[in-house]
């Protein structure tokens, strides 16, 4: 259990609790030999700038050579077809394309793959699968806190980092004391989620959904 | 099987499985992220490449130079098709503009160019070098001029509904309302943007795609392509969100035939986010003014509702007056819309078209009337049912319980709370207002087909173009073939959205449920007699249940009936005139408390209540998330939606999700949902009727009228956002 007085708020921490679509990157950032930094000459920049990448996704290792302007998601879409992550907008607005990196939540859309050198990435498909679900999974069918299910995805990989930023005393907006703990309370949780659009609408049914994890937790 | 008389007690009456709240089955893979959506389908055939469109700069005119010479460049392109290109096309009769303009320019942001390359990177990159010089010409972009250019002109009353005389009598009426309101132009804003991937196999094409409409795409394709129907084939068994923005056939999807077919390879499109409201569909705007008359205890006698709206040449007006032929009684009665040619993107059909911005404002009419009236709200809707349509007074409704929809939704809300007086009630820096409204939306009954197959393992499968966007109607038809052939959920298939498959009522109008459903029990009926016949019973007298078929002392596993070859039947159900005979209607009521900030005159929503009569709930789950899903985007509606009109340019600005806001977890408090016991025999062997769009109904007014009772500001100009509030708030004291 975290007392106020173990609050360790750094600027990245309380960046995590006040929006969910501010897009954070972490790693190493590797400047791809290819890419001569001031060469402008416009026929240079039509030819593909490639660098390699290594991260992990779900726990496998991949070893990638990529176009330098691959998003992460495009990355984990197009390259390695890991296809739970979804692209509603590609300019960090709506939240589907949320995965955890380092356990932390990032929109994938937003994030060039090649700053991931040497990162755990963790997709919808590395919480569970159809024959062996993870809780939130698992709440969300229970509670129908989805339809097109176009957003669960990123609704539940948000879901499940909320409840790890709330666990580690990170503030949000709508947290009436910055040093108290968060609580778990259905205004935190909306809060925390809105960085993650459901056009459906499911909203109500999604807050029940995580509330039902968080109790089983607590 | 023709359904033309009404229906009598049949197997679904069981209710053994239909009517019981059920787990999506499609949901492990919705939220494990393994549900395929169209521009995920590496599965389904190698090499694709990918394209980027180019949309136009201009509202109207046309290409005067076009260049895709340094988009050819770039390493990796493929293939550049534009109208120069592209060979003859055709136009499906449901689109309004083509999909790929030029030379003409209909719209802005109307695709002129699709770029084929290797990567997604390579086809972005390439796209922005397409370099296209236009001649513009002057266009019509405001509703509003275009509503007085129009003046009092006769020519756009010709199709006017009229019964009685209304002038006369809302003249004659002590207590009157003649009121102008407004709703803006909206956008579906679905979460998965439209993508197609197309692929050729010699004349044939296939495309893997998200539409609500197999049957319409593949039609309007073909005709699109100038190629036969037959040869095309469309497949979407997962839509991520259509809301009407999928009914008909789109650019991404005759882009990517387009390409595949330039390229010669396998071609995927996606529009990106920021091209969508201006490249396809949304809801238009209106300008709506009602009359209501009514005598001094609250009769209505005079009602008139009229409505303008824009829309490209081939377009069609919103009919945002329907719901006032049907909802109140009254008898002396006008209604009618004036369209206006505006020269911005289609508008079309955005969820519960007409009702969705009609009730919007009649709904507030009434809250309007009632007040003159000193008369309860909820009062005031009973004062004035009708058990008959209004201007065919021989023509009963099939059901009609908006009555104990208003009282059931007063009661469990708390409405006798509520200060009759605005601006009354205050909770510290809260002012607190509570809205009601009634929701109407009409069942819409149309002929859906089904294939359904026993295996030997007594496995059901049924194969319909049927589509779920979101819907539930994966869940609903597995619930329907399994009721029917008396076996578990765990032994039926449900496969959908496929053109290979019997076609279908398809998604839209919240049509899908009932129709969709009543297809597969006719299929169902089908093959019980085939299983019948086989196991040698009297189809008459034979019960399915438990996975066996039995009658009299005799029991057969149902398996056995397919034991020496798989049995197939194929049905669909058609309508006589049932629904000339009565009207089939749903209805519901909305009721709302808001918070207004006194200070700053912010809206925060906290309770929503919906109360609904609409027929046979086939599953109580999804229904329920249908209403609440709806009531979410009545929030969005009636407090910030709204695409803003550049009306210079010609197109809409806030086009992307970061500008066109709607609601997010913070802006929907927890949704209550009552469902009344309703079986409705006129509508189907399902006895069920659509419920989707219901939600939406009404909802948007009860807002409004919400924060009419918390602050006395009356906003007939939505959405009611805080700066149309600010300068007319109480005093803070």
């Amino acid at each position: 259990m975290h007392q106020p007085g173990d609050l360790d708020v750094t600027r990245r921490g309380v960046l995590m609790g006040t929006a969910a679509t501010i897009a954070l990157t972490a790693g190493s950032f590797p400047v791809p030999a290819e890419a001569a930094i001031g060469d402008a000459a416009p026929q240079q920049t039509l030819t593909p700038v490639t660098s390699t990448v290594s991260f992990t996704v779900n726990g496998r290792d991949h070893d990638l050579t990529l176009d330098t302007r691959t998003t992460l998601l495009d990355a984990l879409r197009e390259q390695l077809h890991v296809t739970g992550p979804k692209k509603g907008c590609d300019h960090g607005q709506c939240g589907a394309c949320t995965v955890l990196v380092d356990g932390r939540r990032i929109n994938s859309c937003l994030s060039l793959a090649v700053m991931h050198q040497g990162d755990s990435i963790t997709t919808i498909e590395g919480l569970g699968m159809p024959d062996r679900m993870h809780p939130m999974q698992a709440a969300f069918v229970k509670h129908d806190g989805y339809q097109c299910g176009y957003c669960t995805p990123g609704q539940i990989c948000s879901a499940v980092a909320v409840l790890k930023e709330i666990e580690a005393g990170i503030p949000s907006h709508v947290s009436a004391d910055l040093m108290a703990a968060p609580k778990l309370t259905a205004d935190e949780l909306r809060e925390r989620m809105s960085g993650n659009i459901c056009r459906c609408g499911a909203y109500s049914n999604i807050v029940d959904a995580i509330t039902e994890v968080a109790g089983r937790e607590a | 099987m023709k359904f033309d008389t009404p229906a009598t007690t049949n197997p679904i009456d069981q209710l053994k499985v239909i009517g019981k709240p059920t787990s999506r089955i499609d949901g492990p893979l919705k939220t494990t992220g393994t549900a395929p959506y169209a521009y995920e389908r590496h599965d389904v055939v190698p090499d694709q490449v990918y394209g980027y469109v180019v949309g136009a700069g201009i509202a109207k005119g046309r290409i005067a130079s076009l260049s895709v010479a340094e988009a050819k460049a770039v390493p990796g392109v493929l293939a550049v098709v534009t109208h120069e290109t592209a060979g003859k096309l055709g136009k499906g009769k449901r689109n309004a503009a083509p999909l790929l303009g030029g030379p003409e320019i209909a719209h802005y942001h109307q695709a002129v160019a699709l770029v084929v390359a290797e990567s997604f990177e390579q086809a972005r990159a390439a796209a922005n070098l397409v370099r296209v010089e236009y001649r513009k010409t002057d266009g019509a972009f405001d509703l509003a001029r275009a509503k007085d250019a129009m003046g009092d002109s006769a020519e756009h009353k010709k199709e006017d509904s009229v019964v009685g005389d209304f002038a006369a009598a809302f003249a004659a009426a002590p207590v009157k309302l003649d009121e102008t309101y407004s709703t803006p132009d909206e956008t579906h804003a679905m979460m998965e943007p439209h993508a197609s991937i197309a692929a050729w196999q010699g004349d044939r094409l296939t495309v893997w795609t998200s539409n609500q409409m197999i049957d319409w795409a593949a039609t309007d394709l073909a005709e699109t392509l100038k190629m036969p129907k037959e040869k095309v084939r469309v497949i979407s068994p997962f839509v991520g969100g259509g809301f009407g923005g999928k009914l008909f056939l789109r650019a991404d999807t005759l882009l990517a035939a387009l390409g595949a077919r330039a390229a010669g390879r396998p071609v995927k499109v996606a529009l990106p986010r920021p091209m969508m409201a201006n490249n396809t569909t949304h809801r238009p705007a209106t300008i709506q003014r009602v009359r209501i008359g009514a005598t001094a205890d609250g009769r209505i006698t005079a009602i008139a509702h009229e409505s303008w709206s824009g829309n490209l040449p081939d377009g069609k007006p919103e009919t945002a007056t329907d719901q006032t032929r049907l909802l109140y009684a009254g008898a002396n009665r006008l209604s009618g819309t004036r369209l206006a040619h505006l020269d911005l993107p289609e508008g079309n059909a955005m969820r519960a078209p007409g009702e969705a911005p009609g009730l919007m404002v009649l709904e507030i009419a009434m809250d309007e009337m009632a007040e003159r009236l000193k008369i309860d709200p909820v009062e005031f809707r009973i004062l004035n049912d009708t058990q008959v349509d209004p201007e065919k007074p021989e023509r009963p409704f099939s059901q009609r319980q908006l009555v104990q929809c208003l009282r059931t939704g007063a009661e469990r809300f708390g409405w006798s709370k509520r200060s009759a007086e605005p601006a009354r009630m205050r909770e510290g820096r809260w002012l607190v207002g509570i809205g009601m409204a009634a929701a109407f939306r009409n069942n819409l009954l149309t002929k859906s087909a089904a294939r359904v197959r026993l295996d030997k393992r007594g496995v059901v499968t049924v194969e319909t173009d049927m589509t779920d966007i979101g819907t539930g109607s994966y869940t609903i038809i597995a619930q329907t073939a399994a009721e029917m052939m008396g076996v578990g959920l765990d032994r039926v298939v449900v496969r959908l959205g496929d053109s290979s498959f019997p076609a279908s009522a398809g998604s839209g109008g919240q049509w899908g449920a009932n129709n969709s459903t009543a297809g597969v029990y006719a299929a169902c009926v089908k093959l019980r007699e085939a299983v019948a016949q086989k196991l040698g019973f009297n189809s008459a007298d034979a019960q399915f249940a438990d996975g066996q078929v039995g009658s009299g002392n005799r029991r057969v596993p149902l398996a056995q009936a397919a034991g020496d070859g798989e049995l197939t039947a194929e049905d669909g159900i058609e309508y006589g005139d049932l629904d000339k005979k009565a009207q089939q209607s749903t209805f519901g009521a909305h009721f709302v408390e808001v918070g207004v900030d006194a200070a700053t005159a912010e809206i925060r929503v906290r309770r929503m209540l919906a109360v609904c009569a609409a027929g046979r709930i086939l599953n109580p789950l999804s229904a329920r998330s249908q209403v609440i899903g709806a009531m979410t985007m009545g929030v969005g509606a009636a407090l910030m939606e709204e695409l803003a009109v550049d009306t210079r340019g010609g197109f809409f600005v806030n086009h992307d999700l970061a500008s066109y806001e709607v609601p997010v977890h913070a802006d929907i408090p927890h949704q209550e949902v009552i469902f009344l016991d309703e079986t409705d025999p006129m509508s189907s062997p399902m006895k069920a009727k659509g419920v989707g769009e219901l939600g939406l109904c009404g909802v948007g007014a009860a807002i409004a009228n919400a924060v009419y009772n918390a602050t006395g500001v009356r906003v007939r100009d939505y959405p009611v956002t805080l700066d149309k509030l600010i300068d007319r708030m109480p005093p803070i004291g």
